[in-house]
């Protein structure tokens, strides 16, 4: 009933409440088992259809978009999922995330888990993907990533759209007697041609929502589609060239402070000693408070301005512990190299058998190469923040966050609180990339709000804390040996990859009680699971126990092996006197390799592969299958006077369907610039324990000056819908790798390519 | 201290060494322009001091001589300036946060030079964008010169 009482019990229009007792009103079926999240939400006057849909009598509608909207566009594209099955056009509605919920959670997100290759479509892999989705709703986690959120709200959303459709038509269809059948709706307005009568959506909400929607829900076929299918304007944009206050940073709350937090740079420990009293000095600091966390421990100073709180934490003086972990980054590598000549963790995409292949073959028909990749920081243009206001034993937050849930069950466990007794606003975010998920950022606000005596106060990370307490993409290395015919053709190929392991890590900070281990396919995924006809291959995973934070950064593990496999196949096709494209087309055969060779052609096409080109510039090919994408790139450089100019980037992709072109479009352009920003000096290192990095003076990325010029086609061969956000990347570094060997014969395998060679 | 800020005189108080981001976002409660490094080296918190581009997280509010501009000044009678009408046109903004920036330095850019060539736009726009929006930025930079120079 609590539903019920949300929605205005006065009669309207002559057509009353027909539902005031226990029925299950407008519930949409999908979500049967979870609450309706958007129910505490409505305001007097509002009805609720769905957890997806609420329409004001004003004929106000509201879509949730239950996602981050990060940049990625998400919140368009969702939206439009709602709006075209509602029969209403983009401009019309406020699209906002809502409040967090079990009914929103990702069920794609976990659905390709499993380790098996995206085209696996055997009794196995289709087994693990069922039960994947079931092992999803039980965890119901509410979560942006994985590059999912469309493909988790395709048919969902589209059935919330319809299912408040039909029960609007139904309801009008009830106020003049007529048979739903003769009604028709466009724009929010339902028409009766007998009578060229018509009701808004709003003007028959209340009763509609009443209503009970039928099972089965007719979504309309693509070919009907009105705004699916084709580009829309962001729901937000004139926000971003306005300057909006639509950010975690840009919250502003009456009688609010203001934060930072100083957090031990060595992880794992916290301080040994600390001298409060300059910090204390600091004109505006009002109090420094010790911060104790799963996540890392140290100091939160609380100050009546931003800038008084960062002036704070350079003059609190502290002496932190000495972890037990390497020092520096040669110790890490040793790590790596210790667990790479260890027997392997587990193995995947065992195809054939190449131990066997490879003692038939003769020793001059190996050809082998090892490659690395460094930790990464994300560095979001936005710094990590989160407002928190902590009063009468209930937390309410607002935070740009991956995970609401994560965020909201976390800081509930910290304070001692129920997770009921924790709200939180989800803001727009200046960029995710995998970075904001993490649980560290409403942690520490949570522990400060409970020191402000009632008082609200937003915590801004500075951009060095923010550098330096990263989950960061993990170091990698991997040892590629093939066995090769005379005519070099691949007979075997072996993978070692070492690795720390991501999910470990991830455990560790966020859920401690649930132990870690098994196989855990990151470490190996870009490799393992691409298309491949190589007779007898072997990927061994070698995990490597560092406690450095790691996490989810752009394309993860896909963003090193990426580069690692198509620099190798590059090198073999070179070694073996064969053209790249064709050397990768003659090893992909199968017929559900049939999207990455379509997505090779036409880039190959579109750059006019093999074509003459002037000295000193060069092309290179790669292709990735990642988050259910096939893209393949050729990027061209031209290399003067030992300098490297990236030219231009070619980009063919292949998402199954595309239901914006435009914005998929930027994302595959923003992955590639985020892809090739690696190349260009991005490395963590450490020294004394500690990163040795702290703003875009040491951890820059692509500016404009360096930015290629990017042109992206989509193809849509695919079986099944894939996502947008990351798959851009993983092509673009070994692309551009191949380019430099391409135009100067200088074979670079290690990362970032700007250790070997300087660019424009 | 008094700033005059988009036309507008305030009056506070702040600490003369105040970066003058700060006094805007957190005391005059003007967040267009964003904290994106504190150093100078991102560009997101660019305003403008008598028309001239300016990084605010690393200029003191006390140094402050002449108005500032900041993109909620931008609009004229609620009617957006051309480089928010082509940013919107391009559909630019992906995640949006280094935007305010990116649109007062092409303001700034505009002012000076009325028809960019690619060279002057990467030599003047070296504002940071994780999103990789740089080619739109060139094209809307190029789209708002063409509106400027029909409406002179």
């Amino acid at each position: 009933m609590s539903r019920l009482g949300t929605i205005t019990r006065r009669s309207f229009m002559g057509l009353g409440v027909a539902a005031t007792g226990g029925l299950a009103v407008g519930y949409y079926f999908y979500t049967k088992p979870f609450p309706n999240p958007l129910t505490a939400m409505a305001a007097e006057g509002d009805a609720v259809f769905n957890p997806y849909v609420k329409i004001a009598a004003d004929n106000t509608i509201t879509i949730i978009a239950p996602r981050a909207e990060m940049g990625q566009g998400v919140h368009t594209t969702l939206a439009a999922l709602v709006a075209e099955e509602l029969d209403v056009s983009l401009d019309q509605v406020n699209v906002e995330h809502g409040l967090p919920g079990k009914a929103y959670y990702n069920e794609a997100m976990m659905v390709e888990g499993g380790p098996f290759p995206f085209f696996d479509e055997t009794f196995m892999a289709e087994a693990t993907r069922g039960s994947m989705k079931v092992v999803s709703k039980f965890l119901a986690l509410q979560m942006t990533g994985g590059s999912s959120a469309t493909i988790d709200a395709f048919v969902k959303m589209r059935e919330a759209g319809c299912a408040a459709r039909l029960v609007l038509v139904a309801a009008a269809a009830e106020h003049w007697g007529v048979d739903a059948g003769t009604l028709r709706t466009s724009g929010g307005v339902i028409t009766n041609h007998v009578n060229n009568e018509t009701l808004t959506y709003g003007e028959i909400s209340e009763a509609a929502a009443q209503l009970e929607p039928p099972s089965k829900l007719p979504l309309r076929p693509r070919s009907e589609w009105k705004t699916l299918g084709k580009s829309q304007p962001r729901v937000e944009g004139l926000d971003k060239v306005t300057g909006g206050r639509i950010f975690g940073i840009d919250v502003q709350l009456p009688d609010m402070l203001y934060g930072t937090v100083k957090i031990s740079p060595r992880f794992g420990v916290g301080a040994v000693s600390v001298d409060k009293n300059a910090a204390l000095k600091v004109a505006g600091v009002l109090d420094i408070i010790d911060i104790e966390t799963t996540t890392g421990s140290g100091f939160g100073i609380i100050a009546e301005n931003t800038w008084a709180a960062f002036q704070g934490a350079d003059a609190l003086e502290v002496k932190w512990a000495t972890p037990d972990y390497p020092a520096n980054t040669d110790g890490m590598k040793s790590m790596l190299d210790i667990a790479m000549a260890t027997n392997s963790d587990f193995t995947l995409g065992k195809v054939g058998n190449v131990e066997k292949e490879f003692n038939n073959t003769d020793p001059e028909n190996f050809f082998g190469a090892v490659y690395d990749a460094p930790y990464l920081a994300h560095t979001t243009m936005e710094p990590m923040n989160a407002t928190a206001h902590f009063k009468d034993g209930k937390l309410e937050m607002w935070i740009g966050t991956q995970g609401p849930g994560l965020a909201q069950s976390t800081c509930a466990a910290l304070l001692g609180i129920k997770t009921e007794d924790v709200t939180v606003n989800t803001t727009r975010m200046g960029g995710g990339f995998g970075r904001r998920g993490e649980v560290d950022v409403p942690l520490y606000a949570a522990a400060m709000a409970a020191k402000t005596g009632g008082r609200p106060i937003k915590v801004t990370w500075s951009r060095e804390e923010d550098m330096r307490h990263d989950t960061y993409r993990p170091i990698a290395t991997a040892q590629f040996r093939a066995s090769l015919t005379d005519d070099g053709d691949i007979t075997g190929l072996d993978v070692d990859i070492a690795s720390p392991s991501i999910l470990t890590s991830l455990l560790g900070r966020t859920f401690p009680s649930i132990p870690a281990g098994g196989t855990e396919k990151i470490v190996l995924e870009g490799a393992f699971d691409q298309p491949s006809t190589i007779p007898n291959r072997r990927y061994q995973a070698h995990i490597a126990d560092l406690p450095v934070p790691i996490g989810f950064w752009r394309s993860v593990g896909n963003s090193f092996n990426g580069f690692f496999q198509e620099s190798f196949i590059d090198e073999v096709a070179h070694v073996s006197g064969k053209d790249p494209l064709e050397f990768r087309l003659s090893m992909m055969n199968d017929e559900e390799h049939r999207p990455a060779r379509e997505v090779l052609k036409k880039v190959a096409k579109m750059a006019n592969w093999g074509g003459s080109l002037p000295a000193g510039k060069g092309q290179g090919i790669a292709h990735a299958l990642s988050f259910g994408t096939w893209v393949a790139q050729v990027v061209q450089v031209d290399v003067t006077d030992d300098v490297v100019k990236i030219e231009k980037v070619w980009c063919a992709a292949d998402l199954g369907l595309v239901l914006d072109p435009d914005n998929v479009k930027a994302q595959m352009m923003s992955g590639i610039v985020y892809g090739l920003s690696q190349a260009l000096g991005q490395e963590i290192t450490f020294s004394d324990h500690e990163v040795e990095q702290y703003n875009f003076y040491d951890f820059d990325a692509m500016r404009m000056h360096q930015c290629p010029e990017i042109v992206v086609e989509l193809l849509e061969n695919s079986h099944r819908m894939g996502g947008a956000g990351e798959p851009g990347t993983p092509p673009s570094t070994p692309a551009l790798a191949n380019a430099i060997y391409a135009s100067t014969g200088k074979r670079i395998r290690s990362m970032p390519l700007s250790h070997a060679i300087d660019f424009a | 201290m008094k700033l005059t800020i988009n036309g507008t005189t305030h009056e506070f108080e702040a600490a003369a060494n105040m970066p003058l981001l700060w006094a805007l976002r957190d005391i005059l409660d003007i967040k267009g322009p964003k904290f994106g490094c504190g150093v100078s080296a991102c560009g997101a918190c660019t305003v403008l001091i008598n028309g001239e581009p300016v990084r605010s997280c690393t200029y003191n509010v006390s140094d402050v001589e002449g108005e500032v501009t900041t993109i909620e000044g931008l609009p004229i009678n609620g009617k957006l300036h051309a480089v928010q009408q082509a940013w919107l046109k391009h559909q630019v903004p992906q995640c949006g946060y280094c935007q305010s920036g990116q649109i007062m330095a092409a303001v700034a850019l505009l002012n000076t030079i009325s028809n960019p060539t690619d060279t002057d736009i990467d030599d003047a726009m070296t504002n940071l964008c994780r999103c990789g929006t740089y080619p739109k930025i060139k094209a809307a930079i190029k789209d708002a010169a063409a509106m400027l120079e029909v409406n002179r």
